[in-house]
């Protein structure tokens, strides 16, 4: 056709139209399921929160100079963004990949692969960073201090949440089989929860798990979420800084391997 | 556009793939294909398992990406702007990928947005895709709920919610019934009516001969003959078929009658079917116990692909 197309997109590279329309189909599909996904997202850090606030707050009055209420309390934010982003990123992806055929379907229409991938991890980002912010809530029924820093913990979910969104999304494309998420979950996931500062300071491990844990993400959302509620500092910027990178990295690489699993 | 090309020639093509090639490690699914399909026309495109038929559907959509070759969809290059050629079509794929867990509305409206049909097309838009479907009464039902007949019907109407101008359709009417058949073959009718270009691939001569405008054979990645239904029956196969069943015995010496008599001859099951019988004055003679029948496309994709269809 010499004409131009009837309804010819722009040739943008992610079109807000495109993403709307994937995110559409993720919150119909939420209007279904809504009360399992919230369950199990808020119930179970809510319970680490307990068993770490009673146990540990009975032995520790105080933490790294935090009442250790006011220290998990805010720790467990990052508990709570990674179990609501990675999970669904990983299982979910995959589900709809292989079994559903959904993206397919999404591809076979105006859409491609890294609006599909931004709109996946945008929407679950989004629902992270509330389900997030709900354990925080629950500390403050036990005595954490309300202040108007809490209301930046939603948008440190947000990002937090879309880079292991995104990461999810990325193992997705990798593993064989939905079994395998078991390895990623134990080697991975686990490791990064447990020494990421949310139960202990991790100034009382050795220097180079110290340094390690500079890499892990978590550590820098809990910091963050931290600085918001009790005071930024500066630092808090170089926080903002390593959150924004991990996001980047992990688009990429979802992006590209979805690519090469989805365009034969 | 940039395009070099006449606009005649642009304009008169739905889609065109020319020398297109692409591999599956050792593997070549499509093997140096060439294919037009002219504006407002339908195309059957007949083949057996594994010629390739997917394969050239998901090379038109760029979901597959092709290793030689050139691919034009609706005037567009594909894939350096496959997206707005998406935009413009329907696709029906072979495997069902409805969202279950939605309702038939709900997966309409999924798709309205994503084929981007504006805000205040969009109410319009489901509920004439739903009137397609069938489906108004059930609009609520959640796709698991609905029969076979109904999810392939949505299929079908979820794909054309957009109004495209080209609609691929990857074996539609695969294991429905012959009542549901039915009922898609009057849809796909309608299209062609309304001028929406149509290429649909099929294992079902009848589908193909009934539907299309023009046939292609597609046999290990490419076309291996081309034409209107009856045009290759005439080119391929003649008129008039005798067919024969008996005991193998009996059918060996049909298929020596066929070669003593120059025509072409082939099996399927209990029967040997002679060819081009109208070319000879004595074959009918040689074989008193042969059954006559006119020649079919069936006799044509047989003939050339040597397998067997349903
Ligand atoms: N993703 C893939 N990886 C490897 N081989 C593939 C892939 N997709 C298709 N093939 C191979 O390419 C060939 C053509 O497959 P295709 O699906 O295009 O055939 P088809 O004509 O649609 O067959 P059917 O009638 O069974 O649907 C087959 O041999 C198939 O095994
Ligand atoms: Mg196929």
């Amino acid at each position: 056709m010499s004409t131009p197309a009837r309804s010819a997109p722009a040739l943008r590279r992610i079109e807000p139209s495109a993403v709307g329309a994937v995110v559409f189909r993720e919150l119909t599909l939420y209007r279904r399921y809504w009360r399992s996904t919230t369950f199990s997202s808020i119930v179970e850090p809510t319970i680490y929160l307990l068993a770490f606030g009673f146990g540990f707050g009975s032995l520790v009055a105080q933490v790294a100079g935090y009442d250790y209420v006011d220290f998990v309390g805010t720790g467990i934010v990052a508990t709570a963004v990674l179990f609501s982003s990675a999970f669904p990123g990983m299982f979910g992806s995959f589900v709809k990949r292989t079994f559903q055929k959904t993206y397919d379907a999404v591809l076979a229409a105006p859409v491609d692969t890294e609006e599909l991938v931004t709109a996946e991890a945008l929407w679950i980002a989004l629902r992270s960073g509330v389900y997030g912010a709900v354990p925080m809530l629950v500390a403050v029924g036990f005595g954490l201090q309300p202040s108007w820093g809490m209301l930046l913990v939603p948008p440190i979910g947000v990002l937090t949440g879309f880079g292991f969104a995104a990461f999810g999304i990325w193992v997705s494309g990798i593993v064989p089989s939905i079994d395998s998420f078991g390895y990623v979950i134990s080697a991975v996931l686990t490791p990064l929860f447990l020494v990421a500062g949310t139960f202990f300071p991790i100034n009382g491990l050795p220097g180079w798990a110290q340094s390690a844990s500079l890499l892990n993400p978590l550590f820098h959302c809990v910091e963050l979420v931290r600085g918001a509620v009790f005071g930024l500092e500066l630092a808090d910027l170089g926080h903002v800084l390593a959150l924004v990178v991990f996001a980047a990295m992990m688009w990429l690489l979802a992006v590209r391997r979805l690519r090469s699993r989805l365009v034969l | 556009m940039t395009s070099q090309r006449t606009p005649e020639v642009a304009v008169d093509l739905g889609l065109s793939l020319r020398g297109v090639v692409k591999t599956f490690g050792a593997l070549r699914a499509v093997d140096g294909l060439d294919l037009d399909v002219r504006s407002g026309t339908c195309l059957g495109l007949l083949g057996a398992n594994g010629a390739g038929k997917s394969t050239t559907m998901r090379l038109l959509t760029a979901q597959a990406i092709a290793d030689e070759g050139e691919i034009e969809v609706l005037g567009l290059p594909v894939p350096a702007q496959s997206k707005q050629a998406r935009a413009q079509m329907g696709v029906v794929p072979q495997q069902d990928n409805l969202d279950i867990e939605l309702t038939v509305r709900q997966n309409l409206e999924v798709f309205a947005r994503l084929y981007r049909v504006p805000r205040a097309g969009r109410g319009e838009a489901v509920g004439r895709a739903l009137e397609v479907a069938q489906l108004t009464g059930r609009a609520d039902t959640k796709v698991d709920d609905l029969s076979g007949g109904m999810r392939r019907r949505l299929l079908i109407a979820r794909a054309l919610v957009h109004r495209p101008r080209l609609v691929l359709l990857d074996e539609p009417t695969v294991g429905l019934d012959p009542q549901v058949r039915q009922e898609l073959w009057a849809l796909v009718d309608a299209l062609r009516s309304e001028g929406v270009t149509v290429l649909m691939s099929t294992h079902y001569i009848e589908e193909a001969e009934r539907l299309a405008d023009d046939v292609a054979i597609m046999h290990a990645g490419r076309v291996i003959a081309r034409g209107t239904p009856t045009a290759l029956v005439a080119e391929h196969v003649g008129s008039r078929v005798l067919e024969v069943y008996g005991p193998p015995a009996r059918l060996l010496e049909v298929e020596q009658v066929g070669r003593a008599t120059g025509l072409p001859t082939r099996r399927t099951g209990p029967a040997v079917a002679v060819l081009r019988a109208e070319t000879s004055d004595v074959v009918a003679d040689l074989l008193p116990d042969a059954v006559a029948r006119p020649a079919n496309l069936e006799d044509v994709f047989v003939l050339l692909t040597g397998e067997k269809v349903e």
